[in-house]
């Protein structure tokens, strides 16, 4: 009895680990497929020949993209983009969180059905962006332009862009697992709403913070389709980098399907396949960069963070 | 006589024999007349509340609920005689979607949306619980860390490196070598002569093998991440349960059955209600950038509601035609079922095991 029990717990040890690996390194490889293919000499990204390691090692792609002065430019809007946007969504997200977080706030069935609501039913792909257009309008009016393509969307982008009522309810269950007791003591010291938020709350989330934020900028940085949809052709100054990147595929590779349109704002010539693809690899692996940096660091709040805040209602 | 023990908003007279109202209940009484005084001044005492909440209802108006305002445009255009804008036209766009010219589109993308959401949550939803339950199995907490770091990564990649690298790895003939590696290996192994003439054009591109690509990439980039979740659920059994389990003679199976399924039960109903409740709304953005056009031999398998109604809206249409209209009707047919459909599995789950998620 005890001997095949045993059997039975080795045999789904071993299925779990050989799975387990297995997985992480599929996970895993497109990334070192990309690093390998950015090094690798461009017939042989070409033909296919880098499997794993780089084949006839060169560093022309890396330094055509670290001289790529569009592709930089495209690079510093997706950081002011994805920094300030996260701090926006972060500020109302926390803010609102903390305030529906509140038992004794009037009307507090009604706030969370109407943030659960946009979970349930969007407007979809068009209304938004007919919605983005006007409220453009809006914008341009109020800084005194005649239509929306005369301001700089990247402000709509980081205002408008981004939300996620997941996120605040994560914050909101959060807030609420934070003791009575302690709000209470600091409200008889003469603490503010403000202060009782940054001084307690938000140091007792850290957790929740951390992983939302980092949903936030996660979802700033790789954002493409609507940055697309709102700047178009109009506004590729202020393009994101992810923009650009699916640009450069249209133009120079033949990865859609189609063949490429090298003769408009072809920065390589035809026939240079290879080329054009050992230049998306380094970009591939340039535009991950900042993801990589942080992740790290935030990755062990994960856990806790997604845990703490629950989906629990 | 029989007196009335009330005594807490009545008091009995004895001299006269009557009642009358006691203070305390006069005070009730009045704040009840004066509840709308005290309403305003409970809003007014927490006005810093309000003031706190107004950003995100400001931000969930503007972009969340205005652009619901739009989907009256799909009321108010008429039969193509007399194509414009009008005040009401009632469901013409509706009637043009579902039966008229439109319909072959429309049914079309409709299929697709309900397949690829139904094998998405078919093979994508338990990928990410097993992944869970074998992560417990791994003890040393230096080599679970390290693939979990692994799994998660692809999570956080944005969907144009996705799609880029998807049609990289999966590429086909150029000058007569394969070039991307995926196909170079299916290439290998599989002597499918379907499989051979598709890997020239592309596997991505082909309608055979496109939605088995969708899905295990989605699989790829989202299981490892969403384990986590389930991670938390398996690791929070207390170590007892299996004990007993096992001095009862439970194998691993029967461990996983009578003491693991039960206790991570509510957190998969809570994960399956989400899951649900975003079924219809497929990665339009990923799908978007994998079926460029039209005339693509992908097209009419990875054509779905979201991307359809793009496409009839995006130049060299001008905006507020009728095409938009069209649109705008299929899509709002595609999210009213996506809520019923979360609503129901949410009404359901109440019903049968008191987890619900809303």
């Amino acid at each position: 009895m005890k001997r095949k029990m045993e059997v039975s717990e080795l045999i789904f040890k071993i299925i779990a680990y050989v799975l387990l690996i297995i997985f992480s390194a599929l996970c895993i490889y497109p990334l070192l497929y990309a690093l390998s293919s950015m090094f690798s000499g461009f017939d042989a990204v070409r033909d296919g020949k880098v499997v794993l390691w780089p084949v006839d090692v060169q560093g022309k792609a890396f330094m055509y993209v670290a001289k790529n002065s569009t592709f930089w430019i495209n690079y510093a809007n997706t950081l002011f983009v994805t920094f300030v946007g996260t701090i926006w969504c972060l500020v109302y997200s926390i803010l609102g969180a903390y305030a529906l977080s509140k038992k004794r706030l009037m009307g507090r069935h009604g706030f969370n059905f109407f943030l659960v609501f946009t979970m349930w039913f969007a407007a979809g792909v068009v209304p938004t962006y007919l919605n983005y257009q006007q409220t453009g309008e809006i914008f341009a009016s109020i800084a005194g332009k005649n239509t929306f393509t005369d301001i700089d969307l990247k402000w709509l982008i980081v205002i408008a862009m981004g939300m996620n009522a997941t996120n605040i309810v994560l914050l909101r269950n959060s807030f609420e697992g934070v003791p009575s007791e302690i709000e209470e003591a600091a409200r008889i010291d003469g603490a503010t709403e403000l202060q009782i938020l940054t001084k307690v709350y938000i140091p007792m989330s850290k957790a929740t913070i951390a992983t939302v934020a980092l949903f936030f900028g996660i979802s700033r940085w790789n954002g493409y389709f609507w940055a697309y949809k709102v700047l178009g052709g109009a506004q590729s100054y202020s393009w994101p980098v992810q923009v650009y990147m699916r640009d450069f595929i249209k133009i120079e590779t033949n990865l859609t399907g189609i063949a490429p349109s090298r003769e408009n704002g072809s920065t390589i010539g035809a026939d240079n396949l290879g080329e054009a693809l050992s230049y998306l690899y380094s970009m591939v692996v340039f535009a991950m960069i900042p993801i990589l940096i942080i992740y790290p660091f935030i990755q062990k709040y994960f856990a806790k963070g997604v845990n703490m805040g629950g989906v629990k209602e | 006589m029989f007196k009335l023990k009330c005594d807490d908003f009545l008091i009995y007279d004895e001299a006269t024999g009557t009642y009358s109202m006691s203070a305390e209940q006069k005070v009730r009484d009045e704040t009840e007349r004066n509840r709308w005084k005290t309403t305003g001044f409970t809003l007014l005492k927490d006005w810093r509340l309000y003031l706190m909440l107004l950003p995100m209802l400001l931000v969930y108006l503007l972009w969340k609920y205005l652009p619901m305002y739009e989907l009256t445009a799909a009321f108010k255009f008429g039969p193509a005689s007399n194509p414009s804008e009008r005040p009401w036209a009632g469901i013409y766009a509706f009637q043009t979607i579902f039966t008229g010219s439109e319909s072959t589109n429309f049914w079309m993308a409709f299929r697709n949306t309900f397949i690829l959401a139904f094998y998405g949550l078919l093979f994508g939803f338990p990928t990410p619980i097993i992944l869970a339950l074998f992560f417990n199995e791994v003890r040393s907490n230096v080599a679970r860390s390290i693939m979990q770091v692994c799994v998660y990564i692809p999570k956080f990649i944005s969907t144009v490196i996705v799609t880029s690298l998807t049609v990289l790895l999966f590429q086909g003939t150029t000058g007569g070598t394969q070039v991307g590696v995926v196909s170079k290996l299916l290439g290998a192994i599989s002597s499918s002569s379907t499989l051979h003439n598709r890997l020239d054009a592309g596997l991505v591109y082909s309608s055979e093998y496109f939605r088995a690509i969708y899905i295990v990439t989605d699989i790829w980039e989202h299981a490892g991440y969403d384990s986590i979740v389930f991670f938390a659920a398996v690791i929070a059994v207390s170590p007892t349960s299996y004990e007993a389990a096992q001095i009862d003679g439970a194998g691993k199976m029967a461990q996983m059955r009578y003491v693991v399924l039960p206790s991570i039960l509510s957190t998969v109903i809570i994960m399956l209600i989400m899951k649900i409740g975003g079924l219809l709304s497929v990665g339009y953005e990923k799908l978007y950038l994998l079926v460029p056009n039209n005339t693509i031999g992908n097209y009419k398998v990875a054509e779905v509601v979201s991307t359809w109604s793009n496409r009839l809206s995006e130049a060299p249409v001008p905006k507020g035609t009728q095409d938009q209209a069209f649109g705008i009707a299929g899509e709002m047919t595609n999210n009213l079922i996506g809520m019923i459909l979360v609503i129901g599995s949410n009404t359901i789950a109440r019903k049968v095991s008191d987890v619900s998620l809303y």
